[in-house]
């Protein structure tokens, strides 16, 4: 559930076609995405604010993929 | 040996829509595209009215992915020089990109940003204001954003004079060509400033028309009647290039650009000179400049606000310089229709000045109704006029005295 929403927020963040949207999975990465280092600071701004966390600045280095972020996520929800 | 310098292409954004065709038939028509502000709330304003853009369409010009970074103002500017791209048929990978630059001009910059963006830092705190704010801001960013879209190296210059800008804009690209320091500028102006401070500002210096009873009927320049500008909003960019070079790639050649002139009344921070000495001097700079007589002018495209002191201060100058000829030239001006589009105002009126040029006929001043005898000059009031025109000044001016002067001539090949 924490992936779907990620999926959500940043194809409302890019501007995603559909198409697009369905092809991602958590191996998709930054890169392919084209997020950039302006981009990664909004969307995880958004990020903290749905599920009411506070990501460390330092963290955002070591997302790599979707699947980062969102393992990243349980792993404060649910600790 | 100095270049000569021509108009390939333009493109607006308008009230009116998309396009300066379509600026050009609601200009000949006579239509008002002034209306009760939709985008906010103005029940506790003095100033109810302006020209928005109402439904904006540039999905067709821009994707959507690469303007959700830009501020309305780059988004205006961006859509505008697509279309002066493409109606100019030009491709700018099939030439040197290095030579190929962008001038803008604007007031406000990325003023919707700069809104939006307090509201969050004092709402939710610093941590919450955007990593796009600084760039979305920035007034260079449409400049910036048109180099980008289009791939072009050249110079991206940002100009801001107020509402001379996208005049003087226009001016210094006309000179990069002119000497050889560049092939082809994209230049024009944006202003997307249509916002509750916005107009609060310019309500607070009685700017702006209060007759929110007839929007249409509101902006009357030169009228005794008259009370004030409207705001309007949207961009206009033209396409300059070395005449050698449209023709040899067998270009449509709109009109020749050739003089500009600039000076500043040094007088007050609105108020203009009122003696109009500042225009007087643009208008004399851009002539000698044109190398061209006053007599040989046929048309002017005049700045006419609607506020009690431009006009008369702008009569005053066109008397001063064109003497008795000022009987004779017809004085045309565009705000009454598309309200002011402050720093891209000149840029519109540029458009303007070359479909005049293009098509041998004069836009009306609509709400023209009085005359105010202080203000005397030959306007073409209410209905256009069918008229050869070769040479057509536009005059811009803009708070803090700064005034500029383009002038465009027929094109024979």
């Amino acid at each position: 559930m924490y992936f779907e929403k990620i999926v959500e927020i940043i194809a409302n963040h890019l501007a995603l076609d559909e198409e697009k949207v369905k092809q991602l999975t958590p191996e998709s990465s930054m890169k392919e995405m084209k997020i950039d280092s302006l981009d990664i600071v909004e969307i995880i701004m958004k990020i903290e604010d749905e599920f009411e966390i506070e990501i460390p600045d330092d963290k955002l280095k070591e997302f790599q993929n979707l699947g980062d972020i969102a393992k990243y996520i349980q792993q404060i929800k649910e600790s | 040996m100095p270049r000569r310098v021509v108009v390939t292409g333009m493109g607006c954004v308008t009230p009116f829509g998309n396009g300066w065709q379509t600026l050009w038939d609601n200009l000949l028509a006579g239509r008002s595209a002034v209306s009760e502000i939709t985008s906010f709330d103005t029940s506790s304003f003095r100033t109810k009215i302006a020209a928005e853009i109402k439904n904006f369409e540039i999905d067709t010009l821009i994707p959507r992915q690469i303007y959700r970074k830009f501020d309305r103002f780059s988004q205006f500017a961006a859509a505008a020089a697509k279309l002066a791209l493409l109606d100019s048929g030009i491709e700018p990978a099939d030439f040197d990109r290095a030579r190929f630059g962008v001038s803008l001009g604007n007031g406000f910059g990325g003023i919707n940003t700069a809104l939006l963006q307090t509201e969050t830092l004092q709402e939710r705190g610093e941590k919450r204001v955007s990593p796009f704010c600084i760039p979305m801001m920035l007034s260079s960013s449409a400049a910036s954003d048109i180099s980008m879209l289009f791939g072009l190296n050249g110079a991206s210059e940002t100009v801001s004079t107020a509402c001379a800008s996208s005049s003087d804009a226009i001016g210094l690209a006309f000179n990069r060509i002119r000497c050889g320091m560049a092939d082809f500028m994209l230049c024009g102006g944006s202003e997307a400033a249509i916002n509750p401070l916005i107009l609060a500002g310019f309500s607070s210096m009685k700017a702006l028309s209060e007759k929110n009873g007839k929007p249409q009927e509101a902006c009357r320049p030169f009228d005794s009647e008259r009370d004030g500008f409207v705001i309007g909003e949207g961009a206009a960019m033209l396409l300059l290039e070395p005449l050698e070079s449209a023709k040899a790639r067998k270009a449509a050649i709109y009109a020749e650009l050739i003089g500009y002139g600039a000076a500043n009344d040094a007088f007050h921070l609105t108020q203009p000179d009122p003696n109009g000495l500042g225009l007087e001097r643009a208008l004399k700079a851009a002539l000698a400049d044109a190398e061209i007589e006053p007599r040989d002018v046929g048309c002017i495209n005049a700045h006419g606000t609607g506020t009690t002191a431009n006009d008369r201060v702008e009569a005053v100058a066109v008397r001063s310089v064109f003497g008795d000829l000022a009987e004779r030239i017809p004085v045309t001006a565009n705000k009454s229709m598309t309200g002011h589009l402050l720093g891209a105002a000149g840029a519109l009126e540029a458009v303007a000045s070359v479909a005049t040029l293009l098509h041998d006929e004069i836009p009306p001043i609509i709400n023209l109704k009085n005359p105010d005898p202080e203000c005397r000059l030959n306007f073409v009031a209410n209905v256009s006029k069918k008229a050869p025109v070769e040479t057509v000044v536009s005059e811009s001016s803009g708070f803090g005295g700064h005034n500029s002067v383009l002038i465009f001539k027929k094109f024979k090949g």
